[in-house]
């Protein structure tokens, strides 16, 4: 238990330990975990940002989600809508033509008709003549009964 | 050290309590000396044991932490070491803020080296009283060693007197004059100026006794407690010496008490150690 030298020594010693402690430990430890609450200080806020970043996304997200339902709606309205009148349109467009083959059909029957009632016409003078010729057994003179005969058919 | 060497317990505390100095003997010349010729080498000789232990444990903890201080980074510890460090430095950041207001970068460090270095040499006393000096004994013929230097006043007043001479530094740095007027107007202060000159003499020794009381109390509080403990580890060594039988259990047993109840104190007194020598600094810091 004597005091002696070895006070000063410890002193000295413990000034040493001091400047490396300042040196060699302090600054850089200090200095690294500064920077570490910094980082995760910035870690934290990049995280509260990236989260209000990613609400706002979902809302314009749904937002257009909803438009672009709204719009197909409309579109797929039209759709329904052209799609009836042009069914439509084509239903009359088909009954028109039809009606309209209908009476060439029957305008051409018609004519055809006629036709034949012409044709027959004319040759009524003729089956008269020969029908004639063969009840009576004679020669008949066309030209000679040709008023007769025109008269026939034009009774027919 | 059992086994005829000493010829009563007492002996053998008295060996274990003696530091091996280095010194010149006025009988015997300059060398190693132990026991009762310790005190005859005078003010000029060094106790080598506390010396040498008190600079391995400086070492050992400059050399950890400045290799974990080397490769700190701002990432994740990537070590357990690297965390126990840090979480060290840590405690002794927010110790420093909780005590010191100044604005002064030098204490926390100083606080820091006190208080690992002061941690770190009273954890000598987890090793159990005989390994180290027996083994240095039989190996290398050391007659006397004491390893834990915080046991010896010399550190502890040195380590505390190192301080005392820090806060006056930085009061005188900070105060300037005002230090002087400090300890001659406190605490009998007076308008009339001849009244207070009569005061001056007075309250000059008053607070230069309650200064000085500052590092002396800081330093053998510190002492007091690692030296009663070790006296009372060498205590229950002495108990194994009787030869085997029921106080070798019972010593045993008392000696992982007394070492479990230092896992409470070792730290408890470099806390102690390092909290008043924050509020002693922060005082010479504060301006009135």
């Amino acid at each position: 238990m004597n005091v002696n030298a070895t006070l000063l020594v410890q002193m000295i010693i413990f000034a040493i330990f001091v400047y490396l402690c300042v040196k060699f430990v302090w600054g850089p430890i200090v200095a690294a975990l500064e920077e570490r609450k910094k980082k995760i200080a910035d870690g934290l806020n990049a995280a509260d940002r990236a989260a209000k970043d990613l609400e706002l996304a979902q809302e314009n997200a749904s937002k257009s989600l909803n438009e672009a339902k709204q719009q197909a709606a409309v579109i797929i309205e039209q759709a329904n809508k052209r799609a009836t009148q042009i069914i439509d349109e084509s239903k009359a467009e088909a009954a028109a033509e039809g009606d309209r083959l209908v009476a060439a059909a029957k305008a051409e029957i018609e004519q055809e008709v006629n036709r034949a009632r012409e044709e027959l016409r004319a040759r009524v003078a003729a089956l008269a003549v020969e029908g004639a010729q063969k009840i009576l057994q004679t020669q008949v003179d066309e030209k000679a009964h040709s008023e007769l005969l025109d008269k026939l058919a034009a009774d027919l | 050290m059992a086994g005829g060497v000493y010829e009563q317990p007492s002996d053998y505390i008295q060996h274990h309590l003696s530091n091996l100095a280095l010194g010149n003997h006025p009988d015997y010349g300059w060398g190693f000396y132990g026991g009762d010729k310790v005190a005859d080498l005078g003010f000029w000789a060094i106790h080598f044991d506390s010396v040498v232990w008190a600079i391995l444990m400086g070492a050992l903890f400059i050399g950890v932490f400045a290799s974990v201080a080397r490769k700190a980074t701002a990432d994740v510890p990537n070590s357990k070491l690297v965390g126990i460090v840090e979480a060290t430095i840590e405690f002794v950041e927010s110790t420093t803020k909780d005590i010191f207001h100044g604005r002064n970068p030098m204490i926390a460090p100083i606080a820091l080296t006190v208080f690992v270095w002061v941690l770190l040499m009273n954890a000598l006393k987890f090793l159990p009283v005989d390994l180290i000096p027996y083994t240095l004994e039989v190996v290398f013929g050391v007659p006397y060693q004491k390893i834990v230097p915080t046991t010896d006043p010399n550190v502890t007043l040195g380590l505390s007197f190192s301080v005392f001479f820090l806060v006056l530094f930085y009061s005188f740095k900070v105060k300037g004059f005002g230090f002087i007027k400090e300890l001659s107007c406190n605490p009998f202060s007076f308008k009339n100026p001849v009244l207070q000159a009569v005061f001056i003499p007075v309250n000059l020794f008053m607070e230069l006794v309650g200064l000085i009381a500052k590092p002396v109390s800081l330093g053998l509080r510190l002492f007091g407690n690692m030296y009663a403990g070790e006296v009372i580890f060498i205590l229950i060594a002495t108990m194994t010496a009787l030869g085997f039988s029921f106080f070798t259990v019972l010593g045993g047993a008392s000696q992982l008490a007394w070492a479990l109840y230092h896992l409470l104190v070792v730290p408890l007194q470099a806390f102690i150690f390092m909290a008043l020598t924050l509020v002693y600094l922060s005082q010479a810091h504060e301006d009135h």
